[in-house]
């Protein structure tokens, strides 16, 4: 069986990782302040000190480099080409090295491409880890018990996202069945690209949609029937707890930032990126 | 206790009352076997002893009262939920719409957070549930691995581990094959047995049900109880109307018995038409064509790499049904779309002969859909897969309009086969309702009708009786049987060994065991 959760379906409560293993809001908060104090500033000794420090935290991390390119594939994808353009276009400045029409690569353009390529990695990072990193069900139950998040929001979610994982399925299915409805797939050899098939993948989006909410319908008299949102009181079965580690982990992500920082400002790199 | 007095309830879009004036009671333990027509207000009767209809919240209307212990229903639930226990314990049809949680265990103990049981006392409660249900696997499984039938048995924990005194079960196993509905009724004699709860059991195929009932209840459409008593006496007194009301009734067989004894099929299906199908069709069929070849043929699931059957050699033939059986999992269904053209051989080949390529190619895989439609018609188990317009006749009219080549056919021609099929298949009266909509003895009807109009020379029948009512049953097996008569080849995949009975019998057809 398919699901679009993949890894995260599968509890990894058993690897001995200490950061993987930390409580999901510890691993939020990481990948969060890093990236705040990267987006003040665009220069690459801060965007360079932050992924030197990450990647020297990696091996606490409990994810191996398969893992990490598998779900982390995305952000190389856009931060190469980010900084190609970057290399080619942007404003010139100090030593010129290739002019071929209105394409210049200087000495101010490769810092700069430097800088896009490394703060895209370095604030994607701690972002991939905690998706790979963290099952769904543990975020939801860190999220209403730590930060007291409503539960009825995040469990509803939390259960939507499950049932999403099945549209996969279905859609598969959907198109096999429109086939024998005479309906060619949206990408079908046969009926070419055009506006047709934008039209054939989107009554077939439809479907799928009718067919979800239908589902999640019963799902919600499912829940309902077992006493989901009758009383705000509720019990956890997984207590989520922040405890010294995890204060420490979201102390770390602090201190990445500050030393990223200080290290950009010291050199005389860090310039502050206004709007 | 189950107390319902001149109860009624309307749903809010509705203008008819789904149940009115109900009086019945109920005791601790019992254990009842809920019938009548669909549209009896069946499901809407258990939706009320769960606490689950709201007039204010869904807008519907309530009359009477119906009270549980002496409490309306609905207070009833608010009430378990604050004492940590469950009073009914609600069980539903699909199996992927009752799992909540990613892990089995989480899914359990879901119910148990929600009528706030402390977090030490849960645990305990979740490992004795699925011990109850005798659930196979641990609690850390994922539920995104089981099949259709652990995730009931799943479900059914998830109910138990709140300690109900009344299982309330809708149809819990019209989704499942016969080896997973032969889990599910074991998981619930065994909890009942243990618990001494009582049950509220709602289900088509009621035999196999029937050591476990003590009392059955009949409830009359628009109102009432027609019978209530212990079932041999209510089977006894009730048989014929029962049948006709679809309901499976034990030693009332239904199939067209070949040796012509049973009467029920034709009543119900009524006498066969003046003209045969095959006049408005293309031509007239002759039967003994070899339609479709499979040679060295192995079948994947769409996205898997693994083939689940190898070496195939197998011919459809015109007139004939090819019957495929099978324990899940064994690739029936793949088998199934791969010979329709929907899914490609992952080795050997599916070869259509001279008769049935009609200048598409032997592919049919490579077909457009528009030229499968007239060759290879497909009925899925799910029928709402298939649906694609807003209302029944608009559903019959799109396959048609979709065919090209030289099946294709004129608006009259279209039209006139399209009034043949409602009126064949008892849809006139819902030509302008939303195919959604309809119950699903009807869905399945209409799913059949829109694929004979395009008259597809082949037919081939994904678990077409799944979750059907003895009636659509009875009518579905006449009607294929005709088309084979009339010169049509079928594959059926199926668990259905009553459906294997009739189609694979050797006059009509052969069996194919996987």
């Amino acid at each position: 069986m398919t699901t679009l959760i993949g890894p995260l379906g599968v509890r990894e409560s058993s690897t001995l990782a200490p950061i993987a293993r930390a409580n999901p809001v510890a691993k939020m908060a990481v990948a969060m302040v890093i990236p705040i104090a990267l987006i003040l500033t665009v220069d690459p000794v801060t965007a360079g000190t932050a992924l030197l420090l990450e990647v020297l935290a990696l091996p606490w991390c409990g994810v191996g480099p398969r893992r990490l390119l598998g779900s982390g594939w995305i952000v190389l994808l856009s931060a190469i080409p980010a900084g190609l353009l970057t290399l080619l276009f942007a404003a010139d400045s100090g030593r010129q090295f290739i002019a071929l029409g209105p394409v210049t690569i200087t000495a101010g353009s490769l810092t700069a491409a430097a800088a896009i390529t490394l703060r895209i990695l370095a604030i994607g990072l701690p972002g991939v880890v905690l998706i790979v990193t963290t099952d769904p069900t543990d975020l939801a139950d860190a999220l209403a018990q730590v930060l007291r998040l409503p539960h009825r929001f995040v469990l509803s979610a939390l259960a939507a996202l499950r049932l999403f994982g099945v549209l996969a399925q279905e859609w598969q299915a959907l198109t096999m069945a429109r086939r024998a409805r005479g309906f060619d797939t949206g990408f079908g050899r046969a009926e070419g690209f055009g506006l047709g098939a934008v039209r054939r993948i989107g009554s077939q989006v439809f479907a799928l949609l009718v067919l979800a909410i239908r589902r999640a319908t019963v799902l919600a008299v499912t829940m309902e029937a077992r006493g989901f949102g009758v009383d705000r009181r509720r019990t956890w079965a997984r207590p989520s707890r922040f405890g010294a580690g995890d204060l420490a982990l979201a102390l770390g992500g602090l201190l990445i930032a500050v030393l990223a920082t200080v290290a950009g400002v010291v050199t005389g790199s860090w310039n502050l990126v206004l709007a | 206790m189950v107390q319902a007095r001149g109860w009624g309830w309307r749903h809010g879009t509705r203008k008819a009352w789904a149940v009115r004036g109900l009086d019945l009671r109920i005791e601790p333990g019992e254990r009842v076997m809920l019938l009548g027509p669909s549209g009896a207000g069946k499901s809407t009767l258990l939706a009320g002893l769960a606490g689950l209809l709201d007039p204010i919240e869904s807008g519907g209307d309530e009359d009477g009262e119906l009270l549980l212990d002496g409490v309306p229903a609905r207070q009833a639930r608010v009430q378990g939920v604050r004492a940590g226990r469950a009073l009914t314990g609600l069980l539903l049809q699909d199996p992927q719409a009752q799992t909540v949680l990613a892990r089995c265990g989480d899914d359990v103990a879901f119910g148990l957070e929600n009528h706030a049981v402390p977090a030490d006392r849960i645990w305990p409660r979740v490992e004795q549930a699925l011990q109850e249900v005798g659930f196979p696997y641990p609690v850390a499984h994922p539920t995104a691995a089981l099949s259709g039938g652990e995730r009931q048995r799943l479900a059914l924990a998830g109910v138990l581990a709140l300690r109900p005194g009344l299982l309330l079960l809708d149809e819990p196993t019209a989704m499942l094959d016969p080896d997973g509905a032969a889990l599910v009724r074991e998981s619930v004699a065994a909890v009942l047995a243990l618990t001494g709860a009582g049950c509220l059991l709602v289900e088509h195929r009621i035999a196999p049900w029937l050591p476990l009932i003590d009392r059955v209840v009949v409830l009359e459409p628009g109102g009432g109880v027609r019978a209530d008593g212990p079932p041999e006496v209510v089977f006894a007194e009730q048989s014929a109307a029962l049948a006709a009301a679809g309901v499976w009734v034990p030693g009332v067989r239904v199939g067209r018995s070949r040796s012509g004894t049973t009467a029920i099929a034709t009543t119900i299906v009524g006498p066969p038409p003046d003209q045969p199908m095959a006049e408005s069709g293309p031509r007239t069929w002759q039967s003994g064509e070899r339609l479709l070849t499979a040679a060295g043929l192995a079948v994947r699931r769409p996205g898997q790499a693994e083939p689940v059957v190898h070496d195939l050699d197998l011919t459809v033939t015109a007139g004939r049904a090819l019957c495929v059986v099978g324990p899940n999992g064994a690739g029936k269904s793949t088998l199934a779309l791969t010979m329709a053209g929907l899914v490609g051989p992952a080795a050997g080949t599916l070869v259509a002969g001279p008769e049935l390529d009609a200048g598409a190619g032997p592919h049919p895989i490579r077909w457009r859909a528009g030229e499968l439609l007239s060759r290879i018609g497909t009925v899925f188990q799910e029928p709402q897969l298939q649906f694609v317009a807003p209302t029944v006749a608009a559903e019959l009219a799109v396959g048609p309009a979709r065919v090209r080549g030289p099946h294709r056919r004129d608006p009259q021609q279209v039209a006139a086969r399209t009034d043949e099929l409602l009126t064949r298949l008892r849809l006139s009266h819902l030509a302008r309702a939303n195919p959604f909509t309809l119950s699903g003895g009807e869905q399945r009807r209409l799913s059949v009708a829109t694929v004979l109009a395009t008259a597809p020379r082949v037919l081939v029948l994904d678990e077409p009786t799944f979750g059907q009512d003895a009636r659509t049953w009875a009518e579905l097996t006449a009607l294929l049987t005709e088309l084979l008569a009339e010169g049509a080849a079928m594959l059926v995949a199926t668990h259905d060994q009553e459906l294997v009975d009739e189609l694979g019998h050797p006059d009509l057809g052969e069996v194919l065991t996987l």
